[in-house]
């Protein structure tokens, strides 16, 4: 008999506590100084980033960092308030314009992380007698919105359109009269795929279901003009709810959701996630709202899935057995073995490439992967430098014959 | 048509065979996590494969209320007499 509530976690530390100490320790990387979007000196060693989400290396683009100064100057250093008590500025006003304008919609309500933004909007609008019908593969942030909310969740199988309306059709049969919310992904960070939203949208449609897109991994990647994979699809028309974040293509942190409902605006009534925590600063606010700005009229896509084509390629003619195809930013090499798969993140940090050891529960059917997102920000020096490493690790760890 | 608890727990038994890769002896009394070794998605896919099965809805809801085989049937059954 034991009282401490620590004890659950046994198993997770003694998993933990079998893994190196020190800069061999994929868990406990520290950063001493950021050189560019895609360098970093780590343990001394000037090191290529290569698991950022850093999409378009705004985090030091000119223009941005000037805005964020400037802010930072006016405004001071944070709003120490809700968006409903002090913590509303000019700036967060502004960049709602700005979300309004980039993604031609009515409404745009803006949270301090994208982790809040899905978790808000989720457990808020699907109330008791509602439900949430979530994609098997989507976020951490997606399954905590349907833990915190009092809706009923099913789950669909991850991109089947028919599985998802054989769910729904089972839902509408016990309750014709229920609200329900659809939740898919964009793109999913972990193998890159991109949701079949046309299909999905329309299985949804036909049940009366609302749809929710979460464009964290897709805005400035995907569309004429950044909006992501629904504008890239062209099924916009179809999406009700659209979540965001500003901590990848945007450079900074942050989270939105926009829509057209025309009760949307309510949310910053009842919604606790966004009511209970202090806005974001002013200088991160101003840099965000210049990043959508550059992102609308940007090539950087262009360059980024150049980028990723340019790894992903390589390294399938090399033998790897890749989960990705090069279609989205990201680049991922599934390993066999979870001991492998730490013993290539070392191997690849000692060569001075710092790209992300990727597990399960956080993976998709239990993979272990070395992966990649890649930045406009790379050269193609950087590029083949990382497949250079990848490739000469792999042969020493038997990963390639 | 009403199937019993029993019925249910053996239609289960079917479903979880290729979950249940270290050929453990089901009972209703086997539970997901320690028995089965299974992780909290597979349980979830095992779910998935209930309600298709038994073509109802198991919400995710009940999930951490469930820790053994018998539950499920259980749960199952309480869903079909709905």
């Amino acid at each position: 008999m034991t009282f401490d509530l620590f004890e659950k976690f046994d198993s997770t530390l003694e998993n933990f506590n079998k893994l190196p100490t020190g800069e061999l320790n994929p868990f406990t990387v520290s950063m001493d100084e950021v050189l560019s979007p895609t360098e970093a000196m780590i343990n001394g060693r000037k090191t290529i980033l290569a698991g950022t989400n850093n999409y378009m290396g705004m985090t030091y683009n000119k223009e941005c960092m000037d805005a964020a100064e400037q802010a930072l100057k006016s405004f001071g250093t944070g709003t120490t308030g809700s968006r409903v008590l002090n913590g509303t500025y000019n700036g967060h006003k502004v960049l709602e314009e700005t979300l309004k304008d980039f993604y031609e919609v009515d409404h745009a309500i803006v949270f301090s992380t994208g982790y809040q933004a899905n978790l808000g909007v989720i457990a808020t609008i699907a109330g008791p007698k509602d439900y949430v019908v979530i994609d098997a593969d989507s976020h951490a942030s997606i399954y905590d919105g349907c833990a915190m909310g009092n809706a009923t969740i099913v789950r669909f199988t991850h991109n089947d359109p028919e599985n998802l309306d054989k769910r729904l059709a089972r839902i509408r049969r016990k309750d014709p009269e229920a609200g329900i919310l659809v939740v898919i992904e964009g793109v999913y960070s972990m193998l890159g795929d991109q949701a079949p939203i046309k299909e999905l949208a329309e299985a949804s449609k036909k049940h009366n279901a609302f749809v929710l897109v979460d464009e964290a991994h897709s805005i400035g990647v995907f569309g004429k003009t950044g909006r992501g994979v629904a504008q890239e699809q062209g099924v916009e028309h179809l999406v009700d709810f659209t979540v965001g974040t500003f901590s990848k293509s945007v450079g900074t942190v942050g989270g939105y959701c926009v829509s057209n409902h025309p009760k949307f605006e309510v949310l910053r009534l009842v919604c606790r996630p966004y009511v209970f925590t202090a806005s974001l600063p002013p200088s991160v606010v101003a840099s965000a709202n210049k990043a959508l700005e550059l992102i609308k009229d940007s090539n950087l896509r262009v360059k980024l899935l150049e980028n990723s084509m340019r790894l992903n390629r390589g390294l399938s003619e090399a033998g790897f057995n890749m989960g990705t195809t090069g279609e989205s930013p990201i680049a991922a090499i599934i390993i066999e073995e979870q001991d492998t798969a730490i013993a290539y993140w070392q191997n690849m940090m000692k060569e001075g490439v710092y790209v992300n050891l990727a597990v399960p529960p956080a993976t998709p059917n239990g993979l272990n992967l070395m992966r990649c997102s890649l930045s406009a920000a790379h050269s193609t020096k950087q590029i083949d430098y990382m497949l250079e490493k990848f490739i000469a690790v792999g042969k020493d760890l038997g990963v390639l014959s | 048509m009403t199937s019993s608890t029993t019925e249910i727990f053996e239609q289960i038994r079917e479903i979880l065979s290729p979950f249940n890769q270290k050929g453990v002896e089901i009972e209703t009394s086997t539970t997901f996590a320690t028995d089965l070794e299974l992780d909290s998605l597979s349980v979830m896919d095992l779910l998935a494969a209930i309600e298709d099965h038994f073509d109802v809805t198991v919400p995710l809801n009940i999930l951490p209320d469930l820790e053994n085989v018998g539950q499920v049937a259980e749960a199952v059954k309480n869903i079909l007499d709905e």
